[in-house]
């Protein structure tokens, strides 16, 4: 394994872990501010407990998350010490904003999971919406930072030889890709965190029908859910459109588009064969990329073949990702319309069960889909680390032997990831027998 | 003018964080060196003591780092690339003692894992601090060579000496230090607060001898026997070095006396006063310098600054970040630490 590679598989490994732990830190303290809300209205013991459990698991993400986080803003440097060097004055701003987000989510949060009881109950109340904030502030922010590597402006000169001028950190940070990423972004967090909490308590009520502590946390995870996944395509498409004029080459590796054309076919599934340029297998639906990238049936397409070689990004990859983050979408749009569809027409009777089936078997479906967005945002962009500006390979450490801190990276995070898992299903299984402590299963 | 407020908020960030963060390691080193029977109550009391700020408290570092990378970019690239192992290992600790610290409490089946994860959490409290030493006297020593052509010297060497390890234990101390005068106020058992002080007593005496050994050590030897008399030798050059060890030792003999008279809430403020002084008085003593490096040169802060626009934003951000985040802060600890 090369260091390039080595470091580029780092770096992916360390975000897609954190982006799992930031989606769940950003989404949740909005699920138990809505069991909270309703425990403060209604005066039920259930919702508190609900919100009380939900803390619990919560206490162990966001300490995941803020340690992954830490470790990635000295891998930025340790990975990728020339890209900082260059880059950190300008697109730095909205790091510098998001280190205040932090810090005032860390700190409601202290607030929030050791406060019960302690202050007055409507403070204890908003510092849980105060977390959800500034948690979904700071994701914004990050994200419009990964959209100045996307859409770099805010600088004139050449950036490689450090003869820079004119920079504005302020137009950096609202770079052409900022809206529609962070956008797209924060749907996915609440599409991601709402239905695989719904899925986890889908799948207990699969196990213990009559337990209206999991139909409650399953309809409150679900309304988020839904809500979001509705939303999702319509941003997508914002999405594609900025990406068909911000990085044609982008699009190209997407849609496996290896011929300039008008009236370009959307592609689905397929196998793209890099070497000879052509896709096997695959629907190709008439005219509809030019319309869904251009909103005209019969607009120009550039394909990978008006693109100098050496800056061609991965097609395969980019392209199955792009197809899973879609087909997943649709499935879990498919779902929110079920959901919200069957709580308005027959409010009170119980859920089918195959219904609980598949949203328990569609527990991880929207995280799957949000590395697959990553993953088409990130390896659509190489070869550059900064688009049109600093290649990848430009930004590398000189320290040679990146295999071994790659190595234990991916060591000690699967790891983590094993071990949260375990610890999540020891705290549902706590929390059911005190939820149901007639039920012999439990 | 931004880039002194900025310079400042780098420092305030640096010595919160080894204040704060510091006296969270200490308490996992604290556990450490525990005896069996008391440790049920030392992991008690810091989790009672720590639960509500560990997070806040690691932000400090958050910060730091995000000035460094956006307001002096030069000098992140720098250090992160010839020092990326202790960095790498520092991280692990790090990620290791957080989340340790949290599955300890959280997990719903308190079962024998409770022992690994207070083992690990134990371990990663003394591993972090001891290379977060090693990493600043990397900085300072004077060993990073941009020209070096051997893995040795360009990743190895500025921090794998003896000089950096000191300084690692040493830090390690303070840490230990601080976290004893800390939980001494939050005992609620007398012979509980008095253990705590006599152990921050003697941690206490344990410092001074290091910190002596190194001075004299610097005092008496040349660069050729002593690496780190070329960074200690400030110390014996000019009445700045006298005016830092005396208030430094002043502070010292204080604490030390408040702790022996069971004067607990004056000792802490005296013992954090104590590590303030050690800190900033070693920056003032070798400003501007910030990282040294081989061939006798040094990088400044003024120099790796970043171009004056970002710094304007910089500086704006952090003026309005804590404008909202010091209230938030009196008020998380007014809460939980009356
Ligand atoms: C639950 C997660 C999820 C779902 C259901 C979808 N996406 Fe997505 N997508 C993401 C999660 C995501 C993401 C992980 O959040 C990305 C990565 C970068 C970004 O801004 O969002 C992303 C990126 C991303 C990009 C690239 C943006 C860029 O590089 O700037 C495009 C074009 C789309 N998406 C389009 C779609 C379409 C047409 C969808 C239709 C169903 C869709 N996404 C569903
Ligand atoms: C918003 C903040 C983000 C920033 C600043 C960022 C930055 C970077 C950097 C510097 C690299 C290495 C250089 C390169 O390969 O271009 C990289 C690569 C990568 N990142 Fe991101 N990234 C962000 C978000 C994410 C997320 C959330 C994921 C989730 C899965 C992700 C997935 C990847 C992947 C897969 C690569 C490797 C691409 C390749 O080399 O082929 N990124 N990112
Ligand atoms: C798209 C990518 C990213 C998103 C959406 C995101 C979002 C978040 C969120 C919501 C949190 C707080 C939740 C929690 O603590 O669990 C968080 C934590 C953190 N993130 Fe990320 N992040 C991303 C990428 C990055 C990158 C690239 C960096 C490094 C430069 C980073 C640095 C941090 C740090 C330092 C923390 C800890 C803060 C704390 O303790 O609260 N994140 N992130």
């Amino acid at each position: 394994m090369t260091d390039l590679l080595a470091a580029r598989m780092q770096m992916a490994v360390s975000l897609g872990f954190h982006i799992v732990f930031a989606c769940i830190g950003m989404v949740m303290p909005f699920l138990m501010a809505a069991a909270h809300w309703r425990y403060l209205k209604t005066g039920r013991e259930i919702y508190k407990q609900l919100s009380l459990s939900w803390a619990k698991g919560v206490a162990i993400f966001f300490a995941t998350g803020a340690v992954s986080g830490t470790v990635l803003s000295f891998e930025l440097g340790t990975l990728w010490p020339e890209f900082m060097k260059h880059a950190g004055p300008i697109f730095g701003m909205p790091f510098s904003l998001e280190g205040t987000a932090f810090f005032i989510e860390a700190i409601a949060l202290g607030i929030f999971l050791y406060g019960w009881g302690k202050i007055n109950r409507w403070v204890h109340f908003g510092s849980g919406i105060v977390v959800g904030i500034s948690g979904v502030l700071s994701g914004i922010l990050v994200v419009a930072a990964n959209g100045w590597m996307n859409s770099p402006t805010g600088f004139e000169g050449d950036l490689l030889s450090g003869n820079v001028y004119n920079i504005d950190p302020i137009a950096a940070m609202f770079n052409a890709a900022w809206f529609s990423q962070a956008l797209h972004m924060t749907l996915a967090a609440f599409v991601a965190t709402g239905f695989a909490v719904a899925g986890v308590h889908a799948f207990q009520l699969l196990k213990h029908p009559n337990s209206e502590f999991h139909r409650i946390a399953m309809t409150i995870a679900m309304i988020f859910g839904s809500v979001a996944a509705l939303l999702q395509p319509i941003s997508g498409d914002i999405s594609a459109k900025d990406v068909a004029n911000r990085q044609p080459a982008k699009l190209a590796a997407m849609e496996a588009h290896f011929e300039t054309e008008k009236g370009a076919d959307l592609l689905i599934g397929g196998i793209p064969y890099e070497e000879e340029g052509v896709v096997r297998y695959g629907i190709h639906i008439p005219n509809a990329l030019s319309f869904l990238a251009f909103g005209d049936f019969d607009a120009e397409v550039v394909g990978l073949n008006d693109i100098p070689k050496e800056e061609h990004p991965p097609v395969a990859v980019t392209h199955f990702a792009f197809q899973i983050m879609v087909g997943a979408g649709s499935l879990l749009m498919l779902l929110a319309v079920i959901f919200l569809w069957w709580r308005w027409r027959r409010k009170d009777i119980a859920w089918p069960g195959w219904f609980l089936k598949v949203l328990a078997a569609a527990t991880p479906l929207g995280f799957i889909a949000v590395e697959a967005g990553w993953t088409v945002t990130e390896v659509g962009r190489q070869p550059w680390i900064i688009y049109g500006v600093m290649k990848t390979s430009e930004a590398l450490t000189p320290m040679p032997g990146l295999v071994w801190s790659f190595g234990i990276t991916t060591t000690v995070y699967v790891l983590l990831s094993l071990m949260v898992i375990w610890l999540m299903r020891r705290q549902i299984r706590v929390v059911n027998q005190s939820f149901e402590p007639a039920n012999p299963k439990s | 003018m931004m880039l002194g407020i900025i310079v400042f908020f780098l420092l305030a960030s640096l010595l919160f964080y080894v204040i704060f963060g510091g006296a969270d390691f200490g308490a996992g080193i604290l556990e450490l060196i525990a005896r069996k029977k008391d440790s049920a109550r030392t992991q008690e009391l810091t989790y009672r003591a720590l639960g509500p700020v560990w997070e806040a408290n690691h932000m400090w570092l958050i910060l730091a780092v995000v000035i460094l990378f956006v307001g002096f970019p030069q000098a992140y690239a720098i250090l992160s690339t010839h020092l990326h192992i202790p960095l790498m290992i520092m991280l692990l600790g790090i990620v290791l003692r957080g989340t340790m610290f949290i599955f300890r409490h959280y997990d719903a089946v308190k079962d024998g894992s409770q022992i690994w994860y207070a083992r690990l959490f134990a371990w990663s409290s003394f591993l972090t601090p001891l290379f977060l030493g090693m990493i600043l006297g990397g900085t300072i020593l004077g060993q990073i060579d941009l020209e070096a052509n051997s893995f040795f010297e360009a990743y190895l060497a500025p921090w794998l000496n003896g000089f950096s390890i000191w300084l690692g234990l040493f830090f390690c101390l303070v840490s230990a230090f601080l976290a004893s005068i800390f939980l001494t106020i939050e005992s609620r058992q007398e012979s509980e607060k008095h253990q705590l002080s006599r152990k921050a007593f003697q941690i206490n005496v344990l410092m001074f001898g290091m910190g002596g050994i190194g001075l004299v050590g610097a005092g008496f030897f040349d660069t050729n026997i002593n690496l780190a008399a070329g960074v200690l030798h400030h110390y014996w050059e000019g009445y700045q070095g006298w005016l830092v060890m005396g208030v430094g030792s002043l502070l010292w003999g204080a604490t030390q006396y408040c702790l022996f008279t069971n004067k607990y809430s004056i000792a802490r403020i005296l013992g954090v006063g104590e590590v303030s002084v050690v800190l900033l008085g070693w920056i003032w003593l070798q400003h501007p310098a910030m990282i040294i490096f081989k061939d006798g040169t040094n990088l400044s802060l003024t120099q790796a600054a970043a171009p004056d626009a970002t710094l304007m934003s910089l500086g704006w951000a952090l003026i309005i970040g804590s404008v909202l985040i010091f209230p938030a802060l009196f008020y998380l600890f007014k809460v939980f630490k009356q």
